[in-house]
């Protein structure tokens, strides 16, 4: 993306941003709330229309070629919900039917053996508890097998078992299919653990953009939420050395 | 999701009424509600033409004129209705952004709700048109090719509110909610549903005839009362419909680049 903006009226959400994401890599935007993290995802997948700038996603200008990427990506946000009333089986096989998931069955239940959906796959989804709702939203976003992964918070409100839970799946994911994964999180062990790159951003700006390694040394710090601190906090990387 | 794009694919059609239908049989009271209002409102119009009927000329001459009329507007407002609710649901359910980033286009969206709104309206009106023909001897069916007429007229207009309606709830959110029930009562005195147009004030005429359903219950009361099918006024209707239609995928398209400038497909909540 290249100098991405947006404002909504007054209000600058994301100012004149730019970054590529090398493919089959695990990057993570870090920030506070209000830090433009969402709002960036959001234009990444179209949701969200840019002030100005521009959004290049797997080769293809978006929204323009949309057509041509939106089968090979997927998401999972806490602003969308599954269809509360069908059954976890049922919306998966219509997310993958607009997917045009070949043999949809056999998907269906590999996801549902990687994720462990078996016990309650044809249960209601508002039904389920959270741990669950989030291994079903993740079965979708993985039902078409996408190149692309957008995930906002994908283990917020999870207790800490599930949620390492779901980090290793997403791992053996990348390992396994060569995907390339965009991760939102306030959870620094989170990003620390499986994030490549780290992407650190402050009022609608990008403040800092290396590997959570780098970072950390950079900060002269020794954990990625000291150096979350410092950057909430307004403490520059002078200023923390 | 691109807005403009004219593929339609029938699989991604076919997922979605496939969605609905699901939601359908998920309950009872919903396939029941269905049936409920025009039940109530055929039995309470039908003893109502009963009595005039035996009471006055012209009625007793055009039998039928009420319940034809009831019936009709009943696929102009359900028609709309089965479109805009199964919209709804999946603002309800907030699920639009899984499906505005998902490969489903605007126009097999709208397809989809469509096909829905036909599925939605047979369980409905099926069983009031048999009440009719029960409970006061008025075969609905027996209008023969005419019905076709009106009911492809009714039914266009009604997607054509049931579209636009749905774009104002996508920009606006929930709490636009109530303009999907309560817009289509704006066209009723304008569409002379139980009048003729003649009755209305002259310059109310213009307004009156600009709608096309105004068209089909004129045309249902020639049929009724002379005999006499009107292809003109269905023609002109389908012309009208035509351009409705146009408008209002227009405007749908611009209402949903509205919402994704205002980043409203992520907060659909009121």
């Amino acid at each position: 993306m290249a100098r991405l903006t947006k404002i909504y009226k007054t209000a600058t959400a994301v100012d004149g941003i730019s970054f590529a994401i090398r493919r089959g890599s695990i990057t993570g935007l870090l920030g506070g709330n209000g830090a433009g993290k969402t709002t960036t995802i959001a234009m990444i997948m179209g949701l969200v229309q840019p002030t100005s700038g521009q959004v290049e996603v797997l080769g293809h200008s978006m929204p323009e070629e949309s057509a041509a990427v939106l089968g090979r990506m997927n998401f999972e946000s806490p602003y969308v919900d599954m269809p509360m009333r069908l059954t976890v089986r049922q919306n998966l096989t219509i997310f993958g039917r607009l997917y045009a998931v070949d043999h949809l069955k056999e998907r269906i239940a590999e996801l549902a053996s990687q994720l462990d959906l078996t016990d309650f796959i044809d249960r209601a989804s508002g039904k389920l508890s959270a741990g669950q709702k989030t291994r079903v939203a993740l079965a979708k976003a993985l039902i078409n097998d996408p190149e692309l992964l957008l995930l906002d918070e994908p283990t917020a409100s999870l207790d800490p078992d599930t949620a390492d839970w779901v980090r290793g799946h997403l791992e053996r994911y990348r390992e396994r299919r060569g995907a390339t994964i965009l991760l939102a999180s306030h959870n620094m062990l989170e990003v620390e653990r499986l994030c490549d790159r780290v992407i650190i951003m402050k009022r609608g700006r990008i403040e800092d953009d290396d590997s959570p390694a780098g970072i950390m040394v950079r900060y002269n710090r020794s954990t990625l939420e000291e150096v979350f601190l410092d950057v909430a906090r307004g403490r520059d990387r002078e200023a923390a050395q | 999701m691109n807005d403009l794009s004219l593929r339609i694919a029938p699989h991604r059609i076919g997922a979605m009424v496939l969605r609905y239908w699901y939601l359908l049989l998920s309950s009872w009271p919903r396939l029941l509600e269905l049936m409920y209002w025009p039940t109530l409102q055929i039995i309470t119009w039908g003893f109502l033409q009963t009595y005039i009927a035996s009471n006055a000329g012209f009625f007793a001459r055009a039998g039928g004129t009420l319940i034809g009329a009831v019936i009709l507007w009943d696929i102009l407002f359900r028609g709309q209705l089965g479109f805009s609710i199964s919209f709804l649901e999946e603002m309800w359910a907030r699920n639009i952004g899984n499906l505005m980033m998902s490969p489903l286009t605007p126009l097999e969206f709208l397809l989809a709700l469509m096909t829905m709104s036909l599925i939605r309206l047979a369980i409905g009106i099926i069983p009031m048109t048999l009440i009719a023909v029960w409970f006061f001897d008025f075969n609905f069916y027996s209008l023969g090719l005419p019905l076709v007429a009106f009911f492809c007229n009714l039914i266009f207009t009604s997607w054509a509110v049931g579209i636009f309606v749905s774009g104002l709830v996508l920009r606006n959110g929930l709490g636009a909610e109530s303009i999907v029930w309560t817009l289509m009562f704006a066209l009723m005195p304008l569409a002379c549903v139980y009048y003729p147009v003649q009755v209305l004030p002259h310059w109310l005429q213009w307004v009156a005839w600009s709608l096309p359903p105004t068209y089909v219950f004129e045309g249902m009361r020639a049929l009724l009362s002379d005999h006499v099918f009107r292809s003109d006024l269905m023609l002109t209707a389908l012309g009208l419909n035509a351009a409705l239609l146009l408008a209002s995928f227009a405007a749908f398209i611009a209402l949903l680049r509205s919402a994704r400038r205002a980043g409203s497909l992520l907060s659909s909540g009121e």
